[in-house]
C-alpha cells in the first residue's frame, strides 16, 4: 500500500479509537467535574461493560444486532447500578476525602477484576458485531460496524451534552460542581446527585466498552489501557472541563492511532504518560484549559 | 523512650531467632516479607511520615532491582558493587522524581508518580531486548554471592535480608527521632506554618523523598540478588499499590508498621489461597475495609488507644 | 533617629483589577513596635503578607537589614529574621507543645534543642504542658503557644497579625509584658484593633484605608489626626 492511503487508514482507526475513548474520557471527567473524585476504578467500570455485554449477547436468543442492541441498554444500567451502590456504600462514607477516595477506588479496582476474573473467566472472548458490512474503498475495504461505532459515539456525546446545558438534571449537577453546600442550601439533594454522577460516568464508559467489544473482545484486565488513556486525556483536556475533554480525545485518539501505526504504540505511551506530568507539573489548568 | 528502642530490639532478636523456630517452609516467605517490608518503610517515610502519597514507588523498587540485575547480566558487576549500585540507582530516580513531581501537590502528586511509574514500566518493556521485557530474565546463581556467601541458599539469604532489614528499621528510627524527622512531620502536619518558620518545604520533601528512593532501591537490588530473578512486573502498577497497602494496615507513620503490615499480608493471602483464589479480591477488600474503618493502621489504633510512646 | 529595619516602596496588589494594597510606601525604626490598623478590608493582612512573602507583590520594592528582598521565599525571609504569627491561629495541632516549639528553634542549628525548647516555653509560661497534644490546648493557650513560636525564632522582626483577639483581660495584660520585654532588641509589628492594646505599646502608628496609607505618626499624632477620626475612629 502507498503512503497516502496507509495514512488514511492509520486516521480512520484513529478517529474510531478517538470516539471511544472521548465516551469513556467524558465519564471520567464529569465524575471529577462533579464529585471532585479521581475515579481510579473507571477503567474497571469499562471493563465491566465489555464483560456483561458478552454475557447478554451469548445468552440472549434471537438475531445477534438484536442482542447487541439489547446489551447497549443493559450494560449501562447494570454497570451504572453497581457504580452508584458503591458511591453510597464506600465513597459517601469517606466523605469524598480525595486520597481516601483514590485508595478506595484502587480497591474497588481490584474486587471488579476478581469479579470478571471469577465469573468470567481468564480468557479474552469475542462479541459478534451486530452486521457486517464491508465498505469499499479503492486502496482497501473498511469495516463498516467501525463508522457505525463513530457515529453512535458522537450520537451520545451530543446526547451528553445536552443533558449537561439543556435539562434540569443538568442543572443541578452544575449546580451542584460550582458548589455543593450552596445546592444543598437550595434543596438539591447532593447525595443522589452524586450517585448518579457516578453511575452516569459508569454508565459512559459501559456504553463505550460495549461499542468495541465486537472489535476488541472482553477480557478482565482490559480496562487498564482505558484508564490510562482516559487519564491523560482529562489532564490534558484541564480537569473537569468538557469542551477540553472531547478535543484532546480526538487529539490523543487520532494520534496514539496514527503513531501506533508508524511507531512502536509502547513508545507512544510513553511519551504520552510522561506528557501528562509535564502538563500537571507545569501547566496543571490543562494545554486547552484557560490560565485559573 | 528506651521502651521504643527495646521493643525494635525484640522484633530483631525474634526474627533472628525464627530461622531456628519456624520450620524451613517459611525461612523463604519471611526473608521476601522483610525485604519488601524495607521497601514498605522506604514508602512509609514519604507517606506516612512528610504526608507524600505516591502512586510511583514501583518505579524506586525496579530501578534498583533492575540497576542491580542489568549490572550484574550486562556489565559483569560482582554482587556488592551491583547492591550499591541499586541503592543508589533508587535515590537518584526519587530525586529527578521528585524534582518534578514535587511542584505539585495532593492529587496531581499521585497521578504524576503515577505517570512517570507507568512511563519506566513501559520504558522496560520497550527496551526489551535488554530487559526482556515481561518474561524478564534470572540472575545466574554464581553471581549472587558476597565474599564466602552463596545468598542463593536459605540460610545466608535469610541473615542477609534480616541484615538489610535490621540495618533499615534502625536507621528509620534514628530518622524520626531526628530533627529532620521532625521537620518531615511538620510537613505533613501544616505545611504553610512550617513554611513560616522558615522550612524550604521543597527541600524538605526532596530529602524525604530521596531517602524513601534508596530504601526502594535497596530492597529491590537486594531482591534480585537474593530471589534472583529480574522482570518488569516488579515495575507495574501493583508494586506501587503494594506498599501503601502494608502501610495502611500496619500503620502509617509507625516505624514497625510496614513490617507488621507486609508480614500480615503475606500470611492472609499465604493462608487464603488455600481456600479461595481471588487475591485480587483479599487485597482489594483490605483496602477498602482499612479506608473505612481503620485509616490509622493496627499500629496507629494502638498509639490512639494509650501506646503513644510507639514511634 | 534610630536606623530603619524594614521599608516597602510603592508596594501593591491587585487581584483581578482589584487594589488590595496601593503603592504603600512605609518605614519600620529598629526596635520600635509599630502598630497596623485600619477598618475591616482595609489591606493589613495583605499588606504585612507581601512583607513576609506569603503572597507576591504586583509592584513596589521591599528592603530589610539593607537588602532587597522583594523576590525572596517567605522561608527564606523567615531565615532573615521575619518571623510571622497568623491571624487564624496555626499551630501543629496533632503534635506536642514540645515539638511546635522545638520545630521553631531547630532549625536555627541549636546544640541544647530540650532545654532551649523548654525555656522558650517557660517565657509564657507553657511549660508545664510540654507534652500536651496542642491541640487539645485551651484557645488563650493556643494563642500564646503561636507567640511562643514566633518569639523563639529570635527574630530581629516579630509580624503579629491580630494577636490579642480572643483573649481574656488578664491575657492581654500578660502578652503586653511579654511584647515590651522583647524591644528594642527585636522590631515588632502588630495588626490590632484593639485600640487600648495599640495606644498602650505603639509607639509608631500606620492608618491603611481602602489599601493605602492614610497617616503615619506616634499615637498622639494619630488621635488628633482629623482624616483618621473620620475614616476609622468614628470621628
Amino acid at each position: 500500500m502507498d503512503f497516502g492511503p496507509y495514512l488514511l487508514l492509520a486516521l480512520m482507526e484513529g478517529t474510531v479509537m478517538a470516539a471511544v475513548l472521548a465516551l469513556t474520557a467524558v465519564g471520567l471527567s464529569l465524575v471529577f467535574g462533579v464529585m471532585r473524585v479521581v475515579n481510579v476504578a473507571h477503567g474497571e467500570f469499562f471493563m465491566l461493560g465489555a464483560v456483561v455485554a458478552w454475557f447478554v449477547t451469548h445468552y440472549m436468543p434471537g438475531p445477534p444486532a438484536l442482542a447487541f442492541a439489547a446489551a447497549l441498554v443493559i450494560c449501562p444500567l447494570v454497570v451504572g447500578g453497581i457504580a452508584a451502590l458503591s458511591d453510597t456504600l464506600i465513597l459517601k462514607r469517606l466523605n469524598y476525602d480525595p486520597e481516601a477516595t483514590i485508595v478506595a477506588t484502587i480497591g474497588l479496582s481490584y474486587i471488579f477484576q476478581q469479579a470478571a476474573l471469577t465469573f468470567y473467566g481468564p480468557d479474552a472472548r469475542p462479541v459478534e458485531a451486530p452486521f457486517n458490512l464491508r465498505l469499499q474503498l479503492p486502496w482497501f475495504g473498511y469495516s463498516g460496524y467501525k463508522i457505525a461505532v463513530v457515529l453512535a459515539a458522537m450520537l451520545l456525546l451530543l446526547a451528553v451534552w445536552l443533558l449537561m446545558t439543556r435539562t434540569r438534571a443538568g442543572l443541578i449537577m452544575r449546580a451542584t460542581q460550582l458548589d455543593r453546600n450552596t445546592a444543598r442550601a437550595f434543596g438539591i439533594n447532593v447525595d443522589k446527585v452524586y450517585a448518579g454522577v457516578f453511575a452516569l460516568g459508569a454508565g459512559l464508559a459501559a456504553v463505550a466498552a460495549v461499542l468495541i467489544v465486537p472489535i476488541q473482545q472482553a477480557h478482565y484486565l482490559m480496562g487498564h489501557d482505558p484508564l490510562l488513556l482516559s487519564f491523560i486525556v482529562v489532564i490534558i483536556g484541564g480537569l473537569g472541563s468538557l469542551r477540553g475533554t472531547l478535543l484532546a480525545a480526538v487529539i490523543i485518539g487520532l494520534s496514539d492511532g496514527v503513531i501506533s501505526v508508524f511507531f512502536s504504540p509502547t513508545l507512544a505511551k510513553i511519551l504520552a504518560t510522561l506528557l501528562v506530568a509535564m502538563v500537571l507539573v507545569f501547566r496543571p489548568q490543562g494545554l486547552f484549559g484557560a490560565k485559573p | 523512650m528506651t521502651r521504643a528502642i527495646a521493643l525494635h530490639l525484640a522484633v530483631l532478636a525474634l526474627l533472628f531467632a525464627a530461622q531456628f523456630i519456624l520450620p524451613p517452609y517459611h525461612h523463604t516467605n519471611i526473608a521476601r516479607i522483610m525485604v519488601l517490608a524495607v521497601f514498605a518503610m522506604g514508602y512509609n517515610i514519604a507517606f506516612g511520615y512528610t504526608g507524600l502519597l505516591s502512586l510511583g514507588h514501583a518505579l524506586f523498587f525496579a530501578t534498583g532491582l533492575y540497576a542491580t540485575g542489568l549490572g550484574i547480566e550486562l556489565w559483569g558487576l560482582p554482587a556488592a558493587p551491583a547492591l550499591v549500585l541499586g541503592l543508589l540507582a533508587g535515590g537518584a530516580i526519587a530525586a529527578a522524581t521528585g524534582v518534578l513531581a514535587l511542584r505539585t501537590g495532593g492529587v496531581s502528586f499521585m497521578i504524576v508518580t503515577l505517570m512517570f511509574a507507568q512511563a519506566g514500566y513501559l520504558t522496560i518493556l520497550y527496551f526489551g531486548s535488554y530487559t526482556r521485557g515481561d518474561e524478564g530474565f534470572v540472575i545466574a546463581r554464581a553471581a549472587r554471592s558476597l565474599g564466602p556467601l552463596d545468598l542463593s541458599s536459605d540460610t545466608p539469604r535469610y541473615f542477609a535480608a534480616l541484615i538489610l532489614f535490621a540495618l533499615g528499621l534502625l536507621a528509620n528510627l534514628a530518622l524520626v527521632r531526628s530533627r529532620l524527622g521532625r521537620a518531615m512531620v511538620a510537613m505533613r502536619e501544616n505545611e504553610e506554618r512550617s513554611r513560616m518558620l522558615g522550612y524550604n518545604p521543597f527541600k524538605v520533601k526532596l530529602t524525604a523523598l530521596v531517602i524513601s528512593g534508596l530504601y526502594a532501591g535497596a530492597a529491590g537490588a537486594a531482591y534480585g540478588v537474593l530471589f534472583g530473578y529480574v522482570g518488569a512486573s516488579f515495575a507495574a502498577i501493583q508494586y506501587s499499590i503494594m506498599p501503601l497497602l502494608y502501610v495502611l494496615l500496619g500503620g502509617a507513620g509507625t516505624t514497625l508498621g510496614p513490617f507488621l503490615g507486609a508480614l500480615l499480608m503475606f500470611y492472609l493471602i499465604d493462608l487464603s489461597s488455600g481456600v479461595t483464589t481471588a487475591h485480587l479480591f483479599v487485597v482489594g477488600a483490605a483496602l477498602l475495609v482499612l479506608v473505612l474503618f481503620a485509616p490509622k493502621g493496627i499500629l496507629g489504633w494502638l498509639r490512639d488507644r494509650g501506646a503513644k510512646w510507639l514511634p | 533617629m534610630a536606623a530603619i529595619i524594614l521599608s516597602a516602596r510603592g508596594l501593591s496588589k491587585h487581584y483581578d483589577g482589584i487594589k488590595a494594597v496601593e503603592a504603600v510606601d512605609f518605614d519600620l525604626q529598629a526596635g520600635q513596635i509599630h502598630a497596623l490598623i485600619g477598618p475591616n478590608g482595609a489591606g493589613k493582612t495583605t499588606f504585612v503578607s507581601l512583607l513576609s512573602g506569603r503572597i507576591p507583590p504586583s509592584a513596589g520594592r521591599i528592603t530589610f537589614d539593607g537588602a532587597d528582598i522583594t523576590k525572596l521565599p517567605a522561608h527564606e525571609r523567615v531565615a532573615r529574621g521575619i518571623a510571622y504569627t497568623f491571624q487564624i491561629t496555626s499551630i501543629y495541632a496533632n503534635l506536642p507543645v514540645f515539638d511546635n516549639v522545638a520545630l521553631a528553634i531547630q532549625r536555627k542549628g541549636s546544640r541544647t534543642l530540650r532545654a532551649d525548647t523548654m525555656a522558650a516555653l517557660a517565657r509564657v509560661g507553657l511549660d508545664p504542658m510540654a507534652d500536651q497534644i496542642a491541640g487539645t490546648l485551651a484557645y488563650g493557650h493556643q494563642r500564646l503557644l503561636e507567640i511562643a513560636m514566633g518569639l523563639s525564632m529570635d527574630p530581629k522582626l516579630l509580624i503579629l497579625d491580630e494577636p490579642t483577639q480572643g483573649l481574656a483581660n488578664a491575657e492581654i495584660d500578660a502578652f503586653n509584658t511579654l511584647i515590651r520585654a522583647v524591644t528594642p532588641k527585636t522590631t515588632v509589628l502588630l495588626i490590632e484593633h484593639n485600640m487600648d492594646v495599640v495606644m498602650d505599646l505603639a509607639d509608631q502608628i500606620t492608618v491603611l484605608n481602602f489599601g493605602e496609607t492614610l497617616a503615619t505618626g506616634t499615637p498622639a499624632e494619630i488621635r488628633a489626626n482629623p482624616a483618621v477620626q473620620s475614616a476609622y475612629l468614628g470621628g
